[in-house]
């Protein structure tokens, strides 16, 4: 059964940059970093020290408060080095591979045929991790039985990865996935595919949906949304295609495999294209891709809209599939928001032209930059300004109020169950007052947490 | 930035006057920090001077109408350059004091609360002169304007925060602080210290004869013409920008193409002036047509400036046509039942923006509650 969704609201930004579809390398670098900050609501207590060997599959961290839910190594090899931050905030569990990788053995045998060993499994493999509950975007619970789970087969963010590129010749392992998920949860499983025609759309035992339209309509929120809207105490989880892919392969060979195509683009990108890699991979090791000047570039492991700046020390998420190379703005413009036209910058507002320009020269892309292009100021536009962008059911500038109010009731009220960051980055992206609504909406999931445990 | 703005400098208390003149000319190499890495290119600098060059054409038309009501008043020959270095003479004193007054307050506040300086006051300061008697003594316009900016504007955070619109408020205070000098008959049109109308010309707006009906409001100009073309011309007497309808289109148009108003508010308040003036007609309460409402006084450049402002309208689409509509509809009450105050528009949108927030609490709740009852059915 399909059912269609078509989105009218949203947008598509033309940034620069699109990876060309085909694998340049295989990267295979001497350094995997395993990253608890990767995984929200992991308190992380580590099970290795410096000297150490793991092999792949093999425990690194564990939660604290939930000892079952536990991180393991990509790979195997040595733990060379345990890096902290302020206040020995823990930040990452640097492993050395060997030359031959050895895997651990998890006992697959079972099949899908209740629920405990398929969790049992998942736990032990650490693709546990890989399960998203929402509300509030936090490592699954194993104890609770979702209402339904939710795969969004398709990224419509910014020069986001093509999923029938990466992922279109694992449908089989995607297709055991899915079993696998739809062991845990009463309800139903949800994928979403952005055409009929997908690669994707014809998985069995699940409910597929066709969502089109611009961005955030592959973002697994909006989707939810549409088709189950999470009310009060309704717990649902979302789990992202490649690492449903991963937990097919677990049941297929009884090996953890987290490599994955992964598609470095960017305006800054040198011949952006796609590389295979495993979570965890250092930034340095893609350096052919953003050159030996790296003073004005910022590396995103994510999207621009919702990544993390990394820099050329950092790792590609756990979570990532994309690592975007961008031109820090430092520059200067002379008069330019005073110009009648700056056809150069990309703006979605009509107080420029771009939109003319856009009939002009259909699929023009810019090469942006990450400059402010302006200062912070109060919410000046109203709702429906930020709503166009937003195609959700929520009214966004009272749900950033009430976040910035800390008031829980309204933040309620106003759907701070439905939403992640990500899902309002757009709203940021084409606020003229250039609030930081994505840590403005994280600051109330912070504080929901708080006030409900 | 240059370094004795900065905080430990000599001229730190000046750093936010410095920042606005410097992102004026620039704009500033900022990065984004946290969330979203790009942004789009618009900014509220943009927004708000798209907004200033929609009021433009009113103005322009404002300064020749100023001199030209001037001309036909005294009784001399209108010419049409005399006519704008009148109004120029007239107009620019008023900016001068609408600008200095309030960007100084706007600098001053800003700089307190050391945030950067928004950019909001120049769409009001530019409409604050347009709205005025031409005639208006200047230390009552500074007085008002200081009195608007500070208590509605920045007593509740500055622009983004306010719940009033300050250009108007600045009007409604000079309206009930200096009755004489801003209604009946003599206000209206600009006169130099010697001068006096010629008998049988009026200084009386057409907008004082609505609760005299249809006649008397035909009768009203001696000196000009009072069909429903010459109101929307706008040749006639008023505040210095309201007259000419033309004019005002032209900036809704701008508005509108440009998104930064929202078309909604323009229409319902029509269409809520156009039905109360209806049933007005209907009930024979007034034999003034009802579209004659549209051009008369101040209710196109109310609709098309005022009542659209971002900050002081209703958020809601939804709430955006009960708000227009009920801005409308106010006015064109107060015109034609209240004999004491004929100019309904400036108390409509006040009152509208008083509303505003109740109007967009209804229309949520209502909205949530049937999404929650869907939810449940579901």
């Amino acid at each position: 059964m399909s059912n269609n969704i078509d989105l009218k609201r949203g947008l598509d930004i033309p940034v620069a940059g699109l990876a060309d579809p085909v694998v340049a390398k295989r990267v295979v670098s001497d350094r995997i970093a395993v990253q608890p900050c990767n995984f929200k609501g992991l308190l992380p207590r580590l099970l290795v020290r410096e000297g150490d060997s793991v092999a792949a599959g093999s425990p690194v961290l564990a939660d604290k408060k939930n000892p079952d839910i536990i991180v393991t190594s990509p790979v195997s090899g040595t733990v060379v080095e345990i890096i902290r931050g302020d206040k020995r905030k823990l930040l990452a569990v640097v492993i050395e591979p060997d030359e031959k990788q050895k895997h651990m053995d998890f006992d697959t045998s079972a099949g899908f045929s209740d629920a405990d060993t398929v969790k049992k499994t998942l736990l032990a493999s650490g693709l546990w991790t890989a399960i998203v509950q929402r509300p509030y975007g936090i490592i699954a619970d194993p104890a609770t039985k979702p209402k339904a789970i939710f795969v969004s087969t398709f990224s419509t963010a910014p020069l986001a990865p093509d999923t029938s590129f990466t992922l279109g010749g694992e449908k089989d392992a995607m297709q055991m996935g899915l079993n696998a998920l739809s062991t845990l949860t009463d309800g139903k499983v949800h994928v979403c595919v952005n055409d009929g025609d997908s690669p994707f759309a014809g998985f069995s035992g699940v409910e597929t949906h066709v969502v089109r339209g611009k961005h955030p309509a592959g973002n697994v929120g909006v989707q939810i949304s549409h088709i189950d809207p999470i009310t009060k105490g309704d717990t649902v989880w979302t789990i992202n295609p490649t690492l449903v892919c991963a937990i097919g392969r677990l049941f297929k060979t009884g090996k953890l495999n987290l490599w994955r195509k992964i598609a470095v683009c960017g305006p800054a990108a040198i011949e952006p294209s796609y590389i295979e890699a495993l979570p965890g991979t250092p930034m340095k090791s893609l350096k052919g891709f953003y050159g030996a000047d790296t003073k004005d570039v910022r590396i995103i492991s994510g999207d621009i809209l919702s990544g993390a700046t990394t820099g050329e020390d950092g790792f590609t998420g756990f979570f990532d599939t994309q690592v975007t190379i961008i031109r820090e703005g430092h520059d200067e413009e002379l008069f330019g928001w005073l110009r009648p036209f700056r056809f150069n910058q990309y703006s979605a507002d009509r107080t420029y032209f771009n939109w003319c320009l856009g009939w002009l020269m259909p699929g023009r892309r810019y090469n942006m930059d990450t400059n402010l292009h302006g200062g912070p100021r109060a919410f000046v536009m109203n709702d429906s300004h930020y709503a166009r962008v937003l195609p959700m059911d929520i009214y966004p500038l009272y749900l950033f109020k009430a976040c910035l109010a800390g008031d829980i009731e309204k933040m309620e009220r106003f759907g701070i169950y439905e939403v992640l960051p990500e899902d309002l980055a757009l709203c940021e992206y084409i606020d003229p007052s250039k609030n930081n609504i994505q840590s403005i909406i994280n600051d109330g999931i912070e504080l929901m947490l708080k006030e409900m445990a | 930035m240059n370094k004795i703005f900065e905080k430990g400098g000599k001229l730190y208390w000046l750093h936010s006057t410095a920042d606005a003149f410097q992102t004026f000319l620039a704009v500033p190499g900022t990065v984004t920090g946290r969330g979203a890495h790009v942004r789009d290119a618009v900014d509220l600098k943009r927004i708000m001077i798209i907004a200033v060059i929609s009021v433009v054409p009113a103005l322009l038309f404002g300064i020749w109408n100023t001199g030209y009501q001037h001309s036909l008043a005294i009784g001399a020959t209108p010419l049409f350059w005399e006519d704008v270095w009148y109004g120029l003479l007239k107009i620019i004193p008023l900016y001068l004091v609408s600008y200095v007054v309030g960007l100084a307050i706007e600098f001053a506040s800003s700089q307190i609360r050391g945030e950067e300086v928004n950019e909001g006051y120049l769409m009001t300061g530019m409409l604050i002169p347009l709205i005025v008697p031409a005639d208006v003594p200047l230390w009552m316009l500074a007085i008002a304007v200081a009195f608007s900016v500070i208590f509605v504007k920045e007593v509740f955070g500055g622009t983004g925060m306010n719940f009033l619109n300050p250009a108007l408020f600045t009007r409604a205070f000079l309206f009930f602080s200096y009755p004489n000098d801003m209604s009946g008959s003599q206000s209206w049109i600009s006169l130099r210290k010697d001068e006096a109308l010629i008998d049988g010309a009026t200084g009386a707006t057409p907008l004082s004869f609505t609760t005299d009906g249809f006649d008397a409001l035909q009768s009203a100009g001696a000196q000009y013409g009072t069909g429903f073309w010459d109101f929307f011309f706008g040749a006639i007497p008023g505040s210095v920008g309201e007259t000419c309808v033309i004019a005002i289109l032209l900036g809704a148009f701008i508005l509108i193409w440009t998104g930064v108003a929202s078309w909604k508010i323009m229409l319902s308040s029509v269409a809520g002036a156009l039905l109360v003036g209806g049933l007005a007609n209907l009930a024979g309460a007034s034999d003034i047509p009802c579209h004659y409402h549209l051009v008369m006084g101040g209710f196109a450049f109310g609709t098309v400036f005022m009542a659209t402002d971002p900050v002081t309208s209703a958020q809601t689409e939804a709430g955006k046509w009960i708000y227009g509509f009920l801005i409308g509809a106010i006015c064109v009450t107060v015109r034609l039942f209240n004999p004491g105050y004929a100019e309904g528009m400036m108390l409509a949108i006040l009152l509208g923006n008083c509303f505003a927030p109740l109007i967009d609490h209804c229309v949520i709740s209502v909205h949530l509650n049937r999404k929650s009852r869907k939810s449940k059915l579901a």
